[in-house]
């Protein structure tokens, strides 16, 4: 297999923190390859780096030495527009802290990326009505179908979570980067949103997902887990 | 679209927003106010100054005076671009009301009511015969007798609401004026009493030209007889100046060039006149630098000020500058949020740039307004102050105005508005500008914390 069949690749990734005098290395070489279409579950201890690889592999992050290659190509060629493509259509993010902008609505917040990808011009003839009909439809499918005007501070943890989710997947993007989707839930809500991934998973869409918890990446077709700074298979 | 929603809402839900909005608009107006005030005093000051004066004076400081006036008086009459010419005497004497003891030392300028009103505002400073200028020196009481227009601050005082008690018409006060008349030489002539030369006059009405020190000092007097007086009527006369006045279309920088041309050309013809030597000292000066000893100093009081409040206004704008800067850290997240679903940082800067420039508008807005309403009620506020406190904002006899200025220039507000804006979009670039060129999973972490 060639191994640009991947979708995400990333090779020899190094990534430490300096605070003073000490460093601190998270990621001490992690080789990561992801399928289009797979469901992958990054699990490991609170601390072993998991949201700073899951940062690194969404190009918000860049690491210290290593590759990351999205469709065959390295993030680090990418200009400064095509990097902002990138981050707006090919991959949804959803933070582990949420990260919605709290002077927007709910809905708002959902379509968002479409916004920001279009002028005023070509948002207001044209782009809005679809984006918001596609945001609706987003948040009646996530349980949020009533919620759609509210502000965000008026959302509880996990509901807030579910409107990160809903702004991730608004592009349609390649590639869905999850950090801790069920962190804050009930496992009756956080089954919910898994059943949410599966669903798409079988349509064909790439997850992959960061959590502390194996039952819940029991869910996803392929665990890796993340011990010192390395996968360990 | 998500840039001009997210700068309304960011100005409209926050807050410390409010607070940029009010530092903006308590710099606009105070500066407004100020400047206002203070252009408004200058540029009445000047007025009041060319009013006095008229365009271009030819004269001489020196008591003596010159002589031949009258031909270049003559040459003035026949130049298109002169419309009133006045010849004065100016000189200083000593006023003794008839039958006190009192003797006051004055300025006295003699002049030819009619020719001085046609060269100089002066007609219009007289209260009694304002609108009957050929009679200023003829008491109404009993016009054959000799008169005299006095400075208003000689005779009257000003009320607290900085207005003249004027009676029904002047009262019937003879003065006696004497003066020390010099002849040609400088020298003191010997004049028929000793060495003195003293004549009485009447009080026949007030010259209010707003300007405290001609009005607290001088003394008009009919020509003739102040040439008299100043022994500038001998075979050859002699006047201090010539008032002259130009055509409304004639540059006053141009018309100045022609008398000084003029000047140069009649000097070199009398050149071998006996008092040639007089006419040495004149100079031809248009009204600016005729006054210029007075209007350097009001314009350097202006200055003063204008840089004093600039100073607040430096400060205010460091204050705005100070509170962007609170809220764009504050931010910071949004910013990280926004890189992170693909925004550029171009994108992100022009957001902020939105935000302040509508902060900077809004804020000057509300400072302008403000300071108009102050501005339009400024006079009614110090009457008011004036009667329910005793306090006084421009101590009227110091400042020779009757009400505070408050006419708003539109081009000093367009420099205060933009510079309002202008701090706004600094005060906000810089932070905007450093936290989009971040990495946006740093400016999410700083305020995870
Ligand atoms: N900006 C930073 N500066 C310094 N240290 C950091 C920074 N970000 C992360 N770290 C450190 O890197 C390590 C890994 O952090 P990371 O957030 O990736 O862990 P995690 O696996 O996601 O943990 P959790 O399960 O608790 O979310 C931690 O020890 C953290 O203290
Ligand atoms: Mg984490």
């Amino acid at each position: 297999m060639n191994k640009d069949d991947f979708i995400l690749r990333a090779e020899g990734v190094y990534k430490s923190y300096r605070m003073g005098a000490t460093e601190v290395k998270v990621l001490k070489g992690v080789d990561l390859t992801v399928k289009s279409g797979e469901f992958v579950a990054i699990v490991g201890a609170s601390g072993s780096g998991k949201s700073t690889l899951l940062h690194i592999l969404g190009a918000l992050d860049s690491p210290d030495k290593g590759v990351v290659a999205f469709d065959g190509r390295d993030l680090r060629r990418f200009g400064g527009g095509e990097l902002n493509r990138f981050r707006n259509k090919m991959v949804g993010f959803v933070f582990q802290f949420y990260h919605l902008l709290d002077e927007l609505s709910v809905l708002e917040n959902v379509f968002l990326p479409v916004m920001v990808s279009r002028s005023v011009v070509g948002w207001l003839f044209g782009g809005r009505k679809r984006a918001r009909k596609r945001a609706k439809e987003l948040l009646a499918q996530l349980g949020l179908g009533e919620r759609a005007n509210h502000k965000p501070y008026q959302l509880s943890g996990g509901e807030r979570q579910r409107v990160a989710i809903g702004r991730a997947l608004m592009n349609e993007p390649r590639l869905l980067l999850v950090d801790e989707p069920t962190g804050n839930l009930d496992s009756a809500t956080g089954n919910g949103i898994l059943d949410v991934f599966e669903e798409l998973n079988r349509a064909g869409q790439t997850i992959v997902m960061v959590s502390h918890d194996e039952r819940i990446a029991q869910r996803a077709g392929r665990i890796i887990t993340l011990t010192d700074g390395r996968i360990k298979n | 679209m998500y840039k001009i929603i997210l700068a309304f809402r960011y100005l409209v839900k926050r807050r410390i927003t409010y607070l940029a909005v009010l530092a903006v608009a308590i710099c606009v107006f105070i500066v407004v106010v100020v400047m206002t005030v203070l252009t408004g005093l200058v540029i009445d000051f000047r007025q009041k100054n060319h009013s006095f004066v008229g365009d271009c004076v030819v004269g001489t400081e020196s008591l003596v005076g010159f002589a031949y006036y009258e031909d270049f008086v003559k040459i003035l009459e026949q130049s298109y671009f002169v419309e009133g010419i006045s010849p004065v005497i100016k000189s200083f004497a000593l006023v003794n009301p008839v039958g006190s003891e009192r003797n006051v030392g004055v300025e006295i300028m003699g002049i030819d009511a009619v020719k001085h009103s046609k060269a100089t505002g002066f007609g219009k400073t007289l209260y009694y015969r304002k609108d009957n200028v050929s009679k200023a020196f003829k008491p109404a009481y009993d016009p054959n007798l000799l008169g005299c227009v006095i400075g208003i601050d000689l005779v009257l005082e000003r009320d607290a609401k900085s207005r003249y008690p004027y009676g029904s018409g002047p009262t019937d006060i003879p003065l006696a004026i004497s003066c020390f008349p010099l002849n040609a030489k400088g020298a003191l002539a010997k004049a028929d009493a000793g060495l003195v030369k003293t004549q009485t006059f009447y009080y026949s009405d007030n010259s209010e030209s707003g300007l405290a020190r001609v009005d607290g000092s001088m003394v008009y007097l009919p020509f003739e007889q102040a040439q008299l007086l100043c022994g500038m009527a001998g075979p050859v006369k002699r006047v201090s100046a010539i008032h002259i006045k130009f055509k409304p279309n004639v540059r006053l920088e141009a018309g100045c060039e022609e008398v000084d041309s003029l000047w140069q050309s009649f000097k070199r013809e009398k050149a071998d006149e006996k008092q040639a030597y007089l006419l040495e000292k004149v100079t031809v000066q248009g009204w600016k630098d005729y006054r210029r000893a007075y209007i350097a100093a009001m314009e350097k009081e202006q200055t003063m000020m204008t840089a004093m409040f600039g100073l607040v206004g430096v400060t205010t704008v460091f204050i705005v500058f100070v509170v962007f800067y609170m809220i764009i850290s504050h931010k910071s997240k949004d910013i990280g949020i926004l890189k992170s679903i693909g925004v550029s940082n171009v994108n992100i800067i022009i957001l902020f740039s939105g935000f302040a420039f509508l902060v900077g508008l809004l804020g000057s807005g509300v400072g302008l307004f403000a300071g108009w309403l102050f501005l339009l009620k400024i006079n009614r506020i110090e009457d008011w102050l004036f009667e329910r406190f005793g306090f006084q904002l421009w101590d009227r006899t110091i400042y020779a105005i009757g009400d505070i200025p408050n006419q708003v220039d539109a081009k000093v507000l367009a420099v205060i508005i933009l510079s309002a804006i202008v701090a706004c979009l600094v005060g906000a670039l810089v932070p905007s500008r450093q936290a989009a060129k971040q990495k946006p999973i740093e400016t999410l972490q700083v305020t995870q914390l």
